[in-house]
């Protein structure tokens, strides 16, 4: 068992572990190492009793019963709300959207407002950095439009050149989409500076924040962005859940996403009316048990203080960079001053997949592949990397561990 | 012909050679001592359409026909990959279509591979042993065409 660490450091890592029921099983016998986090986090005991806890106490369809069960579902699902409100500093509850997760957040957008304000000739900038979940609606986008895609570019350290984003804003720039962190490199982009860089030239920005939500202060009025894209599967809470958050003004003007009940106000076979915001893109019965339980996730991340969490995986990060580096072939990909607690890293000569099968076999869960960001490994003329992403609840003694590993299985493999 | 040896006795011996191991990290130096054996692809076969997709490495895989029998070749560049190949052209390679088809393929599960590996599609095992499959299929439809 991995021993307690890093209770002088702020948190009490030993306990927090304890609150992760998960974190106790062993793999392949050996106790579970889980360094995928940046691919979804593990979930604290309060987020799984939440989950049973609606299925067991008020499990009920929302918004229009008129029963208890229906009045204490809604309540808490609307809460929920509240807490994604809070969370990121939005102006008011009625921008906090609920989607499946980030993806949908991003073809959300594309969908409506991309369909009704992108023309032929208009340009979409992204960049290098991107998800696939942020690169291939714009392309569906553009392609239907006749709009092109603008790529910024990034360092051999995997930051993104600014100068040269700034060189492709112009009048035919419509939208900025870019991440607030990286995926696969954990590069933390400079994503006040970008926004206020597109409204110079009048273009809406979208932030995806599927990384950065979980390790980063959300405060989406000091960021100025108009879109806010995130997922509560990598920030301790369900699957199924993500919030889209717009400012007011765009979501109003914006068509509906998808039709069906909860979204409108009046229907008849002639026309119909769609509801006020946010129930106007919230088609269907919404995943309410997960959007209940992400509020406990929520909760939980502000109990611990993002500061604090940050602080341990710096720590974390520091220390396996420098552990990593001392692994002869061993390169890290992305370097960036600003990063996320991520370390992506290839091995001369081996191949990522070899290195992760191994791994998993003394119990550690890395990601090997290309971390759909195929055109950001290209820019560095690979196939893929090995990652290795951090959480609260990752120690000192577990990094040990994965540098064995490595070296085992390097010995191995060569 | 007298060494040959039908799909279902080359499999056993797979699993007996296998159960001689202590420890998956020696299972793992074996399948990885294949990798390193296994004779390499002339690159002319290295082209898109020779590709198996659902791997995570990149792996090319080619199939001859010879007197009734199908042989298979194969390479990859992630070397556990190029192990389980090594196996799978041991039980494979040189056997009838027929029989290639009909292969239940058990040693995979016997020797634990199946909890081990299999698990997921990025490894790519269960692609490669579809793409054989499929390959001894199109041999056997030909077959039955022409006579």
């Amino acid at each position: 068992m991995i021993e307690p660490v890093s209770i002088q450091k702020g948190l009490d890592i030993y306990a927090i572990r304890q609150q992760f029921p998960i974190l106790t099983r062993e793999v392949k016998g050996k106790p579970l190492i889980y360094f995928d986090n940046a691919a979804t986090s593990q979930k604290p005991r309060v987020v799984i009793d939440a989950l049973v806890h609606y299925y067991t106490h008020y499990n009920a369809n929302v918004h229009r019963g008129i029963h208890t069960l229906a009045e204490e579902a809604t309540q808490a699902m609307e809460k929920s709300r509240d807490a994604a409100k809070e969370y990121i500093n939005a102006e008011s509850r009625e921008q906090i959207i609920f989607t499946r997760g980030t993806t949908e957040g991003i073809n959300l957008v594309a969908y409506t407002w991309g369909r009704q304000n992108i023309k032929a000739g208009d340009e979409i900038i992204i960049s290098s950095l991107e998800h696939h979940s942020n690169i291939v609606p714009w392309q569906i986008l553009c392609e239907e439009k006749g709009a092109s895609l603008k790529i910024i570019p990034i360092s051999d350290k995997g930051e993104l050149l600014i100068h040269e984003y700034k060189s492709l804003l112009g009048p035919k720039t419509k939208l900025v989409a870019v991440n607030h962190a990286s995926n696969a490199l954990g590069t933390i982009n400079p994503v006040k500076e970008i926004v206020e860089a597109a409204h110079g030239v009048g273009a809406v920005v979208l932030i995806d924040g599927a990384q950065s939500a979980v390790h980063l202060d959300i405060d989406v009025q000091d960021m100025d962005c108009d879109f806010f894209v995130l997922s509560s599967h990598k920030m301790y809470g369900p699957t199924g859940v993500g919030v889209l958050y717009g400012k007011e003004k765009l979501l109003e003007a914006m068509p509906p996403f998808q039709g069906g009940g909860e979204m409108i106000k009046e229907v008849t076979f002639e026309k119909t009316t769609y509801n006020d915001l946010p129930y106007k893109y919230e088609a269907g019965t919404p995943n309410i048990a997960d959007i209940i339980a992400f509020k406990a996730a929520v909760e939980f991340l502000n109990q611990l203080g993002k500061a604090n969490i940050r602080k341990h995986e710096e720590e974390l990060l520091k220390y396996a960079t420098k552990k990593l580096k001392e692994i002869p072939g061993l390169r890290i990909i992305g370097e960036a001053d600003e990063k996320l607690s991520v370390i992506s890293f290839v091995v001369d000569g081996l191949h990522p997949q070899d290195i992760g099968i191994l791994l998993d076999n003394r119990g550690i869960a890395v990601r090997t592949g290309h971390h759909c960001t195929q055109p950001l490994m290209n820019c560095f003329g690979i196939s893929g990397t090995v990652r290795a992403s951090f959480a609260v609840y990752n120690t000192e003694e577990e990094i040990d561990e994965l540098v064995i590993g490595l070296q085992k299985a390097i010995k191995m493999l060569l | 012909m007298s060494d040959y040896k039908t799909i279902e006795e080359i499999e056993q011996e797979i699993v007996e050679e296998f159960s001689l191991f202590d420890s998956w990290d020696d299972k793992y130096e074996y399948i990885i001592d294949l990798g390193k054996k296994l004779a390499p692809l002339d690159n002319k076969y290295k082209m898109d359409e020779n590709r198996v997709r659902g791997c995570q490495s990149t792996v090319y895989l080619v199939s001859d026909y010879k007197d009734g029998k199908v042989y298979y070749k194969a390479e990859s560049d992630a070397v556990i990959v190029k192990g389980l190949i090594s196996m799978l052209i041991r039980v494979l390679s040189g056997q009838k279509p027929d029989n290639i088809v009909n292969a239940t393929l058990n040693f995979i599960k016997e020797i634990g591979m199946m909890t081990h590996l299999a698990q997921t599609r990025s490894n790519g095992l269960l692609a490669m042993v579809k793409q054989m499959k499929n390959f001894a299929l199109a041999y056997k439809i030909k077959n039955t065409e022409t006579v």
